[in-house]
Protein backbone atom coordinates (compact mmCIF):
# COMPACT_ATOMS: atom_id res chain seq x y z
CA UNK A 1 0.00 0.00 0.00
CA UNK A 2 2.80 2.30 0.97
CA UNK A 3 4.37 1.86 -2.41
CA UNK A 4 1.28 2.96 -4.30
CA UNK A 5 1.06 6.08 -2.19
CA UNK A 6 4.74 6.66 -2.84
CA UNK A 7 4.29 6.32 -6.57
CA UNK A 8 1.40 8.74 -6.48
CA UNK A 9 3.47 11.29 -4.64
CA UNK A 10 6.66 10.90 -6.70
CA UNK A 11 4.89 10.47 -9.98
CA UNK A 12 6.82 13.10 -11.96
CA UNK A 13 10.18 12.15 -10.49
CA UNK A 14 9.73 8.50 -11.52
CA UNK A 15 8.54 9.45 -14.98
CA UNK A 16 11.51 11.75 -15.51
CA UNK A 17 13.83 8.98 -14.40
CA UNK A 18 12.25 6.52 -16.80
CA UNK A 19 12.61 8.98 -19.68
CA UNK A 20 16.20 9.68 -18.76
CA UNK A 21 16.85 5.97 -18.60
CA UNK A 22 15.35 5.39 -22.03
CA UNK A 23 17.39 8.29 -23.33
CA UNK A 24 20.61 6.76 -22.00
CA UNK A 25 19.83 3.31 -23.36
CA UNK A 26 18.66 4.58 -26.73
CA UNK A 27 21.64 6.78 -27.42
CA UNK A 28 24.29 4.43 -26.16
CA UNK A 29 22.89 1.50 -28.14
CA UNK A 30 22.57 3.81 -31.16
CA UNK A 31 26.22 4.80 -30.87
CA UNK A 32 27.06 1.14 -30.39
CA UNK A 33 25.20 0.20 -33.59
CA UNK A 34 26.70 3.02 -35.62
CA UNK A 35 30.14 1.92 -34.59
CA UNK A 36 29.75 -1.85 -34.49
CA UNK A 37 28.05 -2.62 -37.78
CA UNK A 38 30.61 -0.86 -39.99
CA UNK A 39 33.37 -2.24 -37.77
CA UNK A 40 31.89 -5.74 -38.07
CA UNK A 41 31.80 -5.41 -41.86
CA UNK A 42 35.42 -4.32 -41.83
CA UNK A 43 36.40 -7.22 -39.58
CA UNK A 44 34.60 -9.72 -41.82
CA UNK A 45 36.96 -8.68 -44.61
CA UNK A 46 40.08 -9.09 -42.49
CA UNK A 47 39.44 -12.35 -40.74
CA UNK A 48 42.94 -12.80 -39.38
CA UNK A 49 42.95 -9.47 -37.59
CA UNK A 50 39.33 -9.98 -36.57
CA UNK A 51 40.00 -12.81 -34.15
CA UNK A 52 42.57 -10.72 -32.27
CA UNK A 53 40.47 -7.59 -32.21
CA UNK A 54 37.40 -9.45 -30.97
CA UNK A 55 39.51 -11.02 -28.22
CA UNK A 56 40.69 -7.59 -27.10
CA UNK A 57 37.15 -6.21 -27.13
CA UNK A 58 35.99 -9.17 -25.05
CA UNK A 59 38.63 -8.36 -22.44
CA UNK A 60 37.49 -4.74 -22.28
CA UNK A 61 34.00 -6.08 -21.73
CA UNK A 62 35.10 -7.92 -18.60
CA UNK A 63 36.24 -4.72 -16.85
CA UNK A 64 33.61 -4.08 -14.19
CA UNK A 65 31.18 -1.32 -15.01
CA UNK A 66 32.01 0.59 -11.83
CA UNK A 67 35.68 0.77 -12.76
CA UNK A 68 34.84 2.04 -16.19
CA UNK A 69 32.44 4.60 -14.81
CA UNK A 70 35.10 5.75 -12.39
CA UNK A 71 37.60 6.17 -15.21
CA UNK A 72 35.08 7.98 -17.34
CA UNK A 73 34.26 10.25 -14.42
CA UNK A 74 37.93 11.19 -14.14
CA UNK A 75 38.16 11.97 -17.82
CA UNK A 76 34.78 13.55 -18.61
CA UNK A 77 33.55 14.77 -15.24
CA UNK A 78 30.05 14.33 -13.84
CA UNK A 79 26.88 13.98 -15.93
CA UNK A 80 25.59 12.43 -19.10
CA UNK A 81 28.73 12.30 -21.19
CA UNK A 82 30.77 9.76 -19.19
CA UNK A 83 27.71 7.55 -18.82
CA UNK A 84 27.00 7.61 -22.55
CA UNK A 85 30.62 6.85 -23.33
CA UNK A 86 30.83 3.90 -20.97
CA UNK A 87 27.46 2.45 -21.94
CA UNK A 88 28.28 2.79 -25.63
CA UNK A 89 31.49 0.88 -25.11
CA UNK A 90 29.58 -1.89 -23.38
CA UNK A 91 27.02 -2.06 -26.16
CA UNK A 92 29.69 -2.62 -28.78
CA UNK A 93 30.74 -6.21 -28.21
CA UNK A 94 27.52 -8.18 -28.74
CA UNK A 95 26.63 -6.19 -31.85
CA UNK A 96 30.15 -6.34 -33.22
CA UNK A 97 30.48 -10.05 -32.65
CA UNK A 98 27.08 -10.86 -34.09
CA UNK A 99 27.67 -8.69 -37.14
CA UNK A 100 30.97 -10.43 -37.70
CA UNK A 101 29.62 -13.95 -37.25
CA UNK A 102 26.49 -13.16 -39.24
CA UNK A 103 28.57 -11.97 -42.18
CA UNK A 104 31.21 -14.67 -42.04
CA UNK A 105 28.61 -17.41 -41.80
CA UNK A 106 27.10 -16.54 -45.17
CA UNK A 107 27.83 -19.60 -47.31
CA UNK A 108 30.96 -19.21 -49.44
CA UNK A 109 28.97 -20.52 -52.41
CA UNK A 110 26.74 -17.45 -52.27
CA UNK A 111 29.70 -15.11 -52.22
CA UNK A 112 31.24 -16.92 -55.16
CA UNK A 113 27.97 -16.87 -57.06
CA UNK A 114 27.54 -13.17 -56.34
CA UNK A 115 31.03 -12.27 -57.49
CA UNK A 116 30.82 -14.62 -60.44
CA UNK A 117 27.70 -13.01 -61.83
CA UNK A 118 29.21 -9.57 -61.54
CA UNK A 119 28.24 -7.99 -58.24
CA UNK A 120 30.58 -5.35 -56.89
CA UNK A 121 31.70 -5.78 -53.29
CA UNK A 122 29.13 -3.28 -52.06
CA UNK A 123 26.32 -4.86 -54.07
CA UNK A 124 27.28 -8.19 -52.60
CA UNK A 125 27.24 -6.64 -49.15
CA UNK A 126 23.91 -4.87 -49.40
CA UNK A 127 21.99 -7.40 -51.49
CA UNK A 128 23.29 -10.65 -50.09
CA UNK A 129 25.52 -10.55 -47.04
CA UNK A 130 23.76 -7.95 -44.90
CA UNK A 131 20.22 -9.25 -45.51
CA UNK A 132 21.36 -12.74 -44.59
CA UNK A 133 23.28 -11.52 -41.54
CA UNK A 134 20.41 -9.28 -40.39
CA UNK A 135 18.80 -11.75 -37.96
CA UNK A 136 22.15 -12.27 -36.26
CA UNK A 137 22.91 -8.53 -36.13
CA UNK A 138 19.54 -7.68 -34.63
CA UNK A 139 19.89 -10.40 -32.07
CA UNK A 140 23.18 -8.74 -31.09
CA UNK A 141 21.37 -5.41 -30.73
CA UNK A 142 18.79 -7.11 -28.56
CA UNK A 143 21.40 -8.59 -26.25
CA UNK A 144 23.14 -5.21 -26.02
CA UNK A 145 19.95 -3.35 -25.24
CA UNK A 146 18.96 -5.67 -22.42
CA UNK A 147 22.47 -5.36 -20.97
CA UNK A 148 22.48 -1.62 -21.25
CA UNK A 149 19.12 -1.25 -19.53
CA UNK A 150 20.65 -2.81 -16.44
CA UNK A 151 24.09 -1.21 -16.81
CA UNK A 152 22.43 2.19 -17.13
CA UNK A 153 21.21 1.87 -13.56
CA UNK A 154 24.85 2.25 -12.51
CA UNK A 155 25.03 5.53 -14.33
CA UNK A 156 22.97 7.11 -11.56
CA UNK A 157 26.14 6.93 -9.49
CA UNK A 158 27.90 9.54 -11.58
CA UNK A 159 24.96 11.83 -11.88
CA UNK A 160 23.66 10.78 -15.27
CA UNK A 161 20.14 10.42 -13.93
CA UNK A 162 17.85 7.57 -14.92
CA UNK A 163 16.31 4.87 -12.80
CA UNK A 164 19.68 4.29 -11.15
CA UNK A 165 19.18 7.60 -9.36
CA UNK A 166 16.08 6.27 -7.60
CA UNK A 167 17.78 3.00 -6.71
CA UNK A 168 20.88 4.67 -5.26
CA UNK A 169 18.75 7.11 -3.32
CA UNK A 170 16.79 4.17 -1.93
CA UNK A 171 19.93 2.23 -1.04
CA UNK A 172 21.57 5.13 0.74
CA UNK A 173 18.46 6.09 2.71
CA UNK A 174 17.14 2.56 3.36
CA UNK A 175 13.98 3.51 1.50
CA UNK A 176 12.53 0.39 -0.14
CA UNK A 177 10.01 2.43 -2.08
CA UNK A 178 12.75 4.29 -3.96
CA UNK A 179 14.49 1.02 -4.74
CA UNK A 180 11.29 -0.53 -6.06
CA UNK A 181 10.42 2.59 -8.04
CA UNK A 182 13.78 2.22 -9.78
CA UNK A 183 13.97 -1.53 -10.10
CA UNK A 184 10.48 -2.34 -11.35
CA UNK A 185 10.43 0.07 -14.32
CA UNK A 186 13.95 -0.99 -15.16
CA UNK A 187 12.88 -4.64 -15.35
CA UNK A 188 9.82 -3.71 -17.39
CA UNK A 189 11.97 -1.68 -19.78
CA UNK A 190 14.35 -4.59 -20.34
CA UNK A 191 11.43 -6.88 -21.02
CA UNK A 192 9.71 -4.39 -23.31
CA UNK A 193 12.80 -3.55 -25.40
CA UNK A 194 13.64 -7.20 -25.77
CA UNK A 195 10.12 -7.89 -27.03
CA UNK A 196 10.08 -4.99 -29.46
CA UNK A 197 13.47 -5.86 -30.93
CA UNK A 198 12.44 -9.50 -31.15
CA UNK A 199 9.52 -8.36 -33.30
CA UNK A 200 11.78 -6.27 -35.48
CA UNK A 201 14.05 -9.27 -35.85
CA UNK A 202 11.22 -11.41 -37.16
CA UNK A 203 10.29 -8.69 -39.65
CA UNK A 204 13.87 -8.24 -40.79
CA UNK A 205 14.45 -11.94 -41.35
CA UNK A 206 14.24 -12.49 -45.10
CA UNK A 207 11.13 -14.53 -45.83
CA UNK A 208 13.15 -17.20 -47.56
CA UNK A 209 14.99 -17.86 -44.30
CA UNK A 210 12.07 -17.93 -41.92
CA UNK A 211 11.36 -21.25 -40.40
CA UNK A 212 14.93 -22.35 -40.78
CA UNK A 213 16.36 -19.91 -38.27
CA UNK A 214 13.37 -19.19 -36.07
CA UNK B 1 35.61 -16.96 -79.34
CA UNK B 2 37.61 -17.76 -76.21
CA UNK B 3 41.34 -18.01 -76.66
CA UNK B 4 43.95 -18.97 -74.08
CA UNK B 5 47.48 -17.98 -75.01
CA UNK B 6 50.32 -19.44 -72.95
CA UNK B 7 48.40 -19.09 -69.72
CA UNK B 8 50.19 -20.16 -66.55
CA UNK B 9 49.19 -20.04 -62.95
CA UNK B 10 50.95 -21.17 -59.83
CA UNK B 11 50.41 -20.78 -56.13
CA UNK B 12 53.83 -20.53 -54.56
CA UNK B 13 55.76 -23.42 -56.00
CA UNK B 14 52.73 -25.40 -57.01
CA UNK B 15 52.03 -25.07 -60.70
CA UNK B 16 48.31 -25.24 -61.41
CA UNK B 17 48.29 -24.32 -65.08
CA UNK B 18 51.34 -24.84 -67.22
CA UNK B 19 51.53 -22.78 -70.41
CA UNK B 20 47.99 -23.48 -71.51
CA UNK B 21 46.90 -22.55 -75.04
CA UNK B 22 43.65 -23.47 -76.70
CA UNK B 23 40.66 -22.02 -78.43
CA UNK B 24 36.95 -22.49 -77.94
CA UNK B 25 34.74 -21.78 -80.92
CA UNK B 26 31.45 -19.97 -80.78
CA UNK B 27 28.38 -22.11 -80.08
CA UNK B 28 30.37 -25.05 -78.80
CA UNK B 29 29.67 -27.11 -75.74
CA UNK B 30 33.12 -27.60 -74.29
CA UNK B 31 33.65 -29.86 -71.30
CA UNK B 32 36.80 -29.61 -69.21
CA UNK B 33 37.54 -32.89 -67.51
CA UNK B 34 40.39 -34.56 -65.69
CA UNK B 35 41.48 -35.91 -62.32
CA UNK B 36 41.07 -33.58 -59.36
CA UNK B 37 43.74 -30.93 -59.16
CA UNK B 38 44.26 -31.00 -62.92
CA UNK B 39 43.44 -27.30 -63.25
CA UNK B 40 40.03 -27.57 -64.90
CA UNK B 41 38.20 -25.35 -62.41
CA UNK B 42 41.06 -22.86 -62.39
CA UNK B 43 40.84 -22.67 -66.17
CA UNK B 44 37.11 -22.05 -65.99
CA UNK B 45 37.38 -19.34 -63.37
CA UNK B 46 39.98 -17.52 -65.40
CA UNK B 47 37.45 -16.88 -68.11
CA UNK B 48 35.46 -14.59 -65.80
CA UNK B 49 38.52 -13.44 -63.90
CA UNK B 50 37.61 -14.98 -60.57
CA UNK B 51 41.17 -16.24 -60.83
CA UNK B 52 43.82 -14.32 -62.73
CA UNK B 53 46.78 -15.84 -64.55
CA UNK B 54 50.40 -15.17 -63.60
CA UNK B 55 51.31 -14.98 -67.24
CA UNK B 56 49.73 -15.37 -70.64
CA UNK B 57 46.62 -13.82 -72.10
CA UNK B 58 42.99 -14.72 -72.46
CA UNK B 59 40.91 -13.23 -75.25
CA UNK B 60 37.17 -13.21 -75.68
CA UNK B 61 36.18 -12.20 -79.22
CA UNK B 62 39.64 -10.80 -79.69
CA UNK B 63 39.54 -8.60 -76.60
CA UNK B 64 42.08 -9.23 -73.86
CA UNK B 65 39.96 -9.74 -70.76
CA UNK B 66 42.65 -8.36 -68.50
CA UNK B 67 41.94 -4.98 -70.07
CA UNK B 68 38.25 -5.27 -69.25
CA UNK B 69 36.56 -4.25 -66.04
CA UNK B 70 36.10 -7.58 -64.19
CA UNK B 71 32.60 -6.68 -62.94
CA UNK B 72 31.38 -5.81 -66.42
CA UNK B 73 33.08 -8.88 -67.85
CA UNK B 74 31.30 -11.15 -65.36
CA UNK B 75 27.92 -9.61 -66.09
CA UNK B 76 28.39 -10.55 -69.72
CA UNK B 77 29.17 -14.19 -68.89
CA UNK B 78 26.72 -16.63 -67.28
CA UNK B 79 27.98 -18.52 -64.25
CA UNK B 80 26.60 -21.65 -62.59
CA UNK B 81 28.29 -23.29 -59.61
CA UNK B 82 27.99 -26.64 -57.92
CA UNK B 83 26.68 -25.24 -54.64
CA UNK B 84 23.90 -23.67 -56.72
CA UNK B 85 24.33 -20.37 -54.93
CA UNK B 86 20.78 -19.09 -55.18
CA UNK B 87 20.34 -16.17 -52.83
CA UNK B 88 18.04 -17.48 -50.08
CA UNK B 89 16.73 -14.00 -49.29
CA UNK B 90 15.40 -13.53 -52.81
CA UNK B 91 12.49 -15.16 -54.58
CA UNK B 92 12.93 -17.28 -57.67
CA UNK B 93 12.02 -14.26 -59.77
CA UNK B 94 14.47 -11.97 -57.99
CA UNK B 95 17.20 -14.56 -58.31
CA UNK B 96 16.70 -14.92 -62.04
CA UNK B 97 16.48 -11.17 -62.53
CA UNK B 98 19.55 -10.40 -60.51
CA UNK B 99 21.95 -9.81 -63.41
CA UNK B 100 19.42 -7.90 -65.55
CA UNK B 101 18.88 -5.68 -62.53
CA UNK B 102 22.61 -5.18 -62.06
CA UNK B 103 22.63 -4.12 -65.70
CA UNK B 104 19.81 -1.67 -64.90
CA UNK B 105 17.22 -3.26 -67.16
CA UNK B 106 13.84 -1.64 -66.50
CA UNK B 107 11.15 -3.85 -64.99
CA UNK B 108 9.22 -4.04 -68.27
CA UNK B 109 12.27 -5.65 -69.78
CA UNK B 110 13.28 -8.20 -67.15
CA UNK B 111 9.80 -9.38 -66.16
CA UNK B 112 9.10 -11.07 -69.52
CA UNK B 113 12.58 -12.59 -69.45
CA UNK B 114 11.85 -14.30 -66.15
CA UNK B 115 8.55 -15.62 -67.43
CA UNK B 116 10.06 -16.89 -70.65
CA UNK B 117 12.96 -18.61 -68.92
CA UNK B 118 10.73 -20.35 -66.40
CA UNK B 119 8.65 -21.65 -69.28
CA UNK B 120 11.82 -22.97 -70.88
CA UNK B 121 12.25 -25.43 -68.00
CA UNK B 122 8.54 -26.13 -67.53
CA UNK B 123 8.21 -24.29 -64.26
CA UNK B 124 5.15 -22.09 -64.72
CA UNK B 125 5.66 -18.49 -63.65
CA UNK B 126 2.53 -18.25 -61.51
CA UNK B 127 3.46 -21.31 -59.48
CA UNK B 128 7.16 -20.70 -59.04
CA UNK B 129 8.22 -17.10 -59.44
CA UNK B 130 7.36 -16.05 -55.92
CA UNK B 131 8.71 -19.08 -54.13
CA UNK B 132 11.95 -18.93 -52.19
CA UNK B 133 14.83 -21.27 -53.02
CA UNK B 134 14.27 -23.18 -49.77
CA UNK B 135 10.82 -24.17 -51.05
CA UNK B 136 12.24 -25.90 -54.13
CA UNK B 137 13.79 -29.34 -54.60
CA UNK B 138 17.50 -29.57 -55.37
CA UNK B 139 16.84 -30.16 -59.04
CA UNK B 140 14.49 -27.20 -59.31
CA UNK B 141 16.99 -25.01 -57.49
CA UNK B 142 19.71 -25.80 -59.97
CA UNK B 143 17.29 -25.20 -62.85
CA UNK B 144 16.85 -21.71 -61.46
CA UNK B 145 20.62 -21.49 -61.06
CA UNK B 146 20.95 -22.17 -64.77
CA UNK B 147 18.23 -19.67 -65.63
CA UNK B 148 19.93 -17.00 -63.57
CA UNK B 149 23.04 -17.52 -65.67
CA UNK B 150 21.00 -17.12 -68.85
CA UNK B 151 18.90 -14.11 -67.86
CA UNK B 152 21.00 -11.37 -69.38
CA UNK B 153 21.49 -13.48 -72.54
CA UNK B 154 25.24 -13.82 -72.22
CA UNK B 155 26.83 -15.48 -75.24
CA UNK B 156 29.06 -17.53 -72.93
CA UNK B 157 27.97 -19.58 -69.93
CA UNK B 158 30.43 -21.11 -67.48
CA UNK B 159 29.34 -24.13 -65.46
CA UNK B 160 31.44 -25.49 -62.62
CA UNK B 161 30.29 -29.05 -61.87
CA UNK B 162 26.72 -27.78 -61.79
CA UNK B 163 25.07 -31.16 -61.39
CA UNK B 164 27.62 -32.79 -59.09
CA UNK B 165 25.46 -32.52 -56.00
CA UNK B 166 22.23 -33.75 -57.59
CA UNK B 167 20.83 -37.25 -57.50
CA UNK B 168 21.38 -39.26 -60.69
CA UNK B 169 17.86 -39.07 -62.03
CA UNK B 170 17.56 -35.32 -61.60
CA UNK B 171 21.04 -34.96 -63.03
CA UNK B 172 19.98 -36.83 -66.16
CA UNK B 173 17.00 -34.50 -66.64
CA UNK B 174 19.05 -31.36 -66.16
CA UNK B 175 21.76 -32.53 -68.50
CA UNK B 176 19.19 -33.02 -71.18
CA UNK B 177 17.60 -29.66 -70.52
CA UNK B 178 20.92 -27.84 -70.60
CA UNK B 179 21.89 -29.52 -73.85
CA UNK B 180 18.55 -28.55 -75.34
CA UNK B 181 18.84 -24.97 -74.14
CA UNK B 182 22.37 -24.70 -75.46
CA UNK B 183 21.28 -25.79 -78.92
CA UNK B 184 18.19 -23.63 -78.92
CA UNK B 185 19.85 -20.46 -77.68
CA UNK B 186 23.18 -21.17 -79.42
CA UNK B 187 25.29 -20.51 -76.35
CA UNK B 188 28.95 -21.22 -75.96
CA UNK B 189 29.16 -23.31 -72.82
CA UNK B 190 32.29 -24.16 -70.87
CA UNK B 191 31.50 -26.93 -68.44
CA UNK B 192 33.67 -28.53 -65.77
CA UNK B 193 33.04 -32.08 -64.58
CA UNK B 194 34.91 -35.10 -63.34
CA UNK B 195 32.24 -37.45 -64.66
CA UNK B 196 33.15 -38.90 -68.06
CA UNK B 197 29.61 -40.04 -68.67
CA UNK B 198 28.44 -36.46 -68.31
CA UNK B 199 31.20 -35.23 -70.59
CA UNK B 200 30.39 -37.76 -73.30
CA UNK B 201 26.74 -36.91 -73.10
CA UNK B 202 27.07 -33.15 -73.29
CA UNK B 203 30.24 -32.17 -75.06
CA UNK B 204 30.93 -31.15 -78.61
CA UNK B 205 34.54 -30.97 -77.57
CA UNK B 206 36.14 -32.56 -74.53
CA UNK B 207 39.27 -30.98 -73.11
CA UNK B 208 41.07 -33.57 -71.04
CA UNK B 209 43.48 -32.00 -68.57
CA UNK B 210 46.10 -33.41 -66.27
CA UNK B 211 48.65 -31.63 -64.10
CA UNK B 212 47.86 -28.24 -65.55
CA UNK B 213 48.22 -29.29 -69.16
CA UNK B 214 45.86 -30.34 -71.89
CA UNK B 215 46.33 -34.02 -72.60
CA UNK B 216 43.79 -34.24 -75.37
CA UNK B 217 41.21 -31.94 -76.91
CA UNK B 218 38.81 -33.82 -79.15
CA UNK B 219 35.23 -34.72 -79.88
CA UNK B 220 33.74 -37.44 -77.66
CA UNK B 221 33.78 -39.91 -80.55
CA UNK B 222 37.39 -39.24 -81.33
CA UNK B 223 38.39 -39.48 -77.69
CA UNK B 224 36.62 -42.81 -77.30
CA UNK B 225 38.24 -44.15 -80.42
CA UNK B 226 41.75 -42.79 -79.91
CA UNK B 227 42.45 -41.85 -76.31
CA UNK B 228 45.75 -39.94 -76.18
CA UNK B 229 47.22 -41.84 -73.27
CA UNK B 230 46.53 -44.25 -70.46
CA UNK B 231 45.05 -41.69 -68.12
CA UNK B 232 42.45 -40.73 -70.68
CA UNK B 233 41.81 -44.39 -71.43
CA UNK B 234 41.33 -45.12 -67.74
CA UNK B 235 38.92 -42.23 -67.41
CA UNK B 236 36.88 -43.49 -70.32
CA UNK B 237 36.80 -46.88 -68.66
CA UNK B 238 33.61 -48.66 -69.44
CA UNK B 239 32.66 -46.24 -72.17
CA UNK B 240 35.34 -47.60 -74.46
CA UNK B 241 34.25 -49.64 -77.39
CA UNK B 242 34.95 -53.35 -77.21
CA UNK B 243 35.52 -55.53 -80.26
CA UNK B 244 33.69 -55.29 -83.54
CA UNK B 245 30.36 -56.63 -82.38
CA UNK B 246 30.28 -56.07 -78.68
CA UNK B 247 28.80 -58.80 -76.52
CA UNK B 248 26.60 -56.83 -74.23
CA UNK B 249 25.32 -58.27 -70.98
CA UNK B 250 22.62 -56.99 -68.75
CA UNK B 251 25.15 -55.51 -66.36
CA UNK B 252 26.50 -53.36 -69.19
CA UNK B 253 23.18 -51.77 -69.96
CA UNK B 254 21.47 -51.51 -66.59
CA UNK B 255 21.06 -48.38 -64.59
CA UNK B 256 22.65 -48.80 -61.19
CA UNK B 257 21.52 -45.64 -59.49
CA UNK B 258 18.10 -46.62 -58.27
CA UNK B 259 15.84 -45.94 -55.35
CA UNK B 260 15.69 -48.89 -52.95
CA UNK B 261 13.61 -48.82 -49.79
CA UNK B 262 13.26 -51.27 -46.89
CA UNK B 263 9.97 -53.14 -46.45
CA UNK B 264 9.22 -51.39 -43.21
CA UNK B 265 9.24 -47.89 -44.66
CA UNK B 266 5.93 -46.05 -44.15
CA UNK B 267 4.06 -45.09 -47.28
CA UNK B 268 4.21 -41.35 -46.68
CA UNK B 269 7.97 -41.36 -46.26
CA UNK B 270 8.18 -43.47 -49.37
CA UNK B 271 6.17 -41.00 -51.44
CA UNK B 272 8.40 -38.28 -50.14
CA UNK B 273 11.53 -40.09 -51.30
CA UNK B 274 10.02 -40.85 -54.68
CA UNK B 275 9.25 -37.18 -55.04
CA UNK B 276 12.79 -36.27 -54.29
CA UNK B 277 14.13 -38.78 -56.77
CA UNK B 278 11.46 -37.82 -59.25
CA UNK B 279 10.58 -41.45 -59.92
CA UNK B 280 7.23 -43.17 -59.85
CA UNK B 281 8.15 -46.60 -58.60
CA UNK B 282 10.54 -48.05 -56.06
CA UNK B 283 12.34 -51.32 -55.44
CA UNK B 284 11.48 -52.80 -52.06
CA UNK B 285 14.14 -54.89 -50.37
CA UNK B 286 14.08 -57.32 -47.44
CA UNK B 287 16.12 -56.91 -44.30
CA UNK B 288 18.95 -58.95 -45.82
CA UNK B 289 18.90 -56.63 -48.85
CA UNK B 290 17.41 -59.28 -51.14
CA UNK B 291 14.76 -58.27 -53.62
CA UNK B 292 11.22 -58.23 -52.28
CA UNK B 293 9.20 -56.57 -55.06
CA UNK B 294 8.28 -53.24 -56.56
CA UNK B 295 5.69 -50.67 -55.67
CA UNK B 296 4.48 -47.93 -57.97
CA UNK B 297 3.15 -44.57 -56.95
CA UNK B 298 -0.18 -45.71 -58.35
CA UNK B 299 -0.24 -48.72 -56.01
CA UNK B 300 0.34 -46.48 -53.04
CA UNK B 301 -2.41 -44.11 -54.06
CA UNK B 302 -4.81 -46.96 -54.74
CA UNK B 303 -4.44 -48.94 -51.56
CA UNK B 304 -1.97 -47.23 -49.30
CA UNK B 305 -3.30 -45.58 -46.20
CA UNK B 306 -0.95 -43.22 -44.40
CA UNK B 307 1.20 -45.06 -41.90
CA UNK B 308 1.08 -48.43 -43.63
CA UNK B 309 4.32 -50.18 -44.37
CA UNK B 310 5.41 -50.25 -47.97
CA UNK B 311 6.05 -54.01 -47.76
CA UNK B 312 2.32 -54.66 -47.68
CA UNK B 313 1.79 -53.11 -51.09
CA UNK B 314 4.32 -55.12 -53.04
CA UNK B 315 3.30 -56.41 -56.42
CA UNK B 316 5.24 -59.21 -58.03
CA UNK B 317 4.43 -58.19 -61.57
CA UNK B 318 7.85 -56.82 -62.45
CA UNK B 319 9.99 -59.49 -64.13
CA UNK B 320 13.49 -60.05 -62.80
CA UNK B 321 16.61 -61.02 -64.72
CA UNK B 322 20.16 -61.95 -63.80
CA UNK B 323 22.89 -59.44 -64.45
CA UNK B 324 24.75 -62.05 -66.48
CA UNK B 325 22.02 -62.56 -69.06
CA UNK B 326 22.72 -61.46 -72.58
CA UNK B 327 21.44 -57.98 -73.15
CA UNK B 328 19.70 -59.02 -76.34
CA UNK B 329 17.40 -61.51 -74.61
CA UNK B 330 16.48 -58.97 -72.01
CA UNK B 331 15.81 -56.42 -74.68
CA UNK B 332 13.26 -58.76 -76.25
CA UNK B 333 11.66 -59.40 -72.90
CA UNK B 334 11.41 -55.69 -72.17
CA UNK B 335 9.79 -54.98 -75.50
CA UNK B 336 7.20 -57.73 -75.14
CA UNK B 337 6.35 -57.23 -71.48
CA UNK B 338 3.87 -54.60 -70.35
CA UNK B 339 6.33 -53.41 -67.70
CA UNK B 340 8.37 -50.31 -68.27
CA UNK B 341 11.43 -51.85 -66.68
CA UNK B 342 13.06 -55.05 -65.47
CA UNK B 343 14.76 -55.60 -62.16
CA UNK B 344 18.31 -56.93 -62.40
CA UNK B 345 19.39 -59.28 -59.61
CA UNK B 346 22.79 -60.45 -58.45
CA UNK B 347 23.36 -64.15 -57.77
CA UNK B 348 22.49 -63.68 -54.12
CA UNK B 349 19.14 -62.10 -55.06
CA UNK B 350 20.21 -58.60 -54.06
CA UNK B 351 19.24 -55.85 -56.46
CA UNK B 352 21.90 -54.83 -58.96
CA UNK B 353 20.01 -52.34 -61.03
CA UNK B 354 17.24 -51.69 -63.49
CA UNK B 355 16.95 -52.05 -67.20
CA UNK B 356 14.61 -49.43 -68.57
CA UNK B 357 13.72 -48.73 -72.15
CA UNK B 358 15.84 -45.60 -71.96
CA UNK B 359 18.91 -47.39 -70.65
CA UNK B 360 18.44 -50.04 -73.33
CA UNK B 361 18.20 -47.47 -76.09
CA UNK B 362 21.28 -45.72 -74.82
CA UNK B 363 23.25 -48.95 -74.75
CA UNK B 364 22.24 -49.78 -78.28
CA UNK B 365 23.10 -46.31 -79.45
CA UNK B 366 26.48 -46.50 -77.82
CA UNK B 367 27.21 -49.87 -79.37
CA UNK B 368 26.25 -48.52 -82.77
CA UNK B 369 27.88 -45.13 -82.78
CA UNK B 370 30.49 -45.48 -80.11
CA UNK B 371 29.19 -42.64 -78.00
CA UNK B 372 26.50 -41.98 -75.53
CA UNK B 373 23.44 -40.54 -77.24
CA UNK B 374 21.50 -37.81 -75.60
Amino acid sequence: MNFIVFVNEHYTEILTSILQHIYLVFFSVMIGILFSIPAGILLSRHKKAAEKILAVVSIVQTIPGLVMLGLALLIFGVGNTPALVVLSIYSVLPILRNTYTGLTEVQPGLIEAGRGIGMTLSQLLFRVQLPLAMPSIISGIRISTVYIVSWAALAGLIGAGGLGDLIWTGLSTYNTNYILAGAIPSAILAFLFSGIIGGVQRLATPRGLRGSTA
Amino acid sequence: MITFKNVSKSYGRQVVLDDLSFEIKQGQFVVLIGPSGCGKTTTLKMINRLIEPNSGEIYINGVNIMRQNPVELRRSIGYVIQQIGLFPNMTVEQNIAVVPKLLKYPKERWKPIVRELLELVNMPYEENAHKYPSELSGGQQQRIGVLRALAASPPIVLMDEPFGALDPITRDCLQEEVKKIQKKLKKTIVFVTHDMEEALKLADTIVFMNEGKIVQMASPEEMLRNPADNIVREFMGRHMQGGESPDLYVEDVMRTRILKVPKTLRTLECIDRMDRWEVNSVIVINDDETYAGTVSLEDIHKQGKPGREIGELITEETPTVSRFYKAQEVFDQLLTSPCKYLVVLNDDRTVAGLVTRTSMTKAVGKALWGAEIS
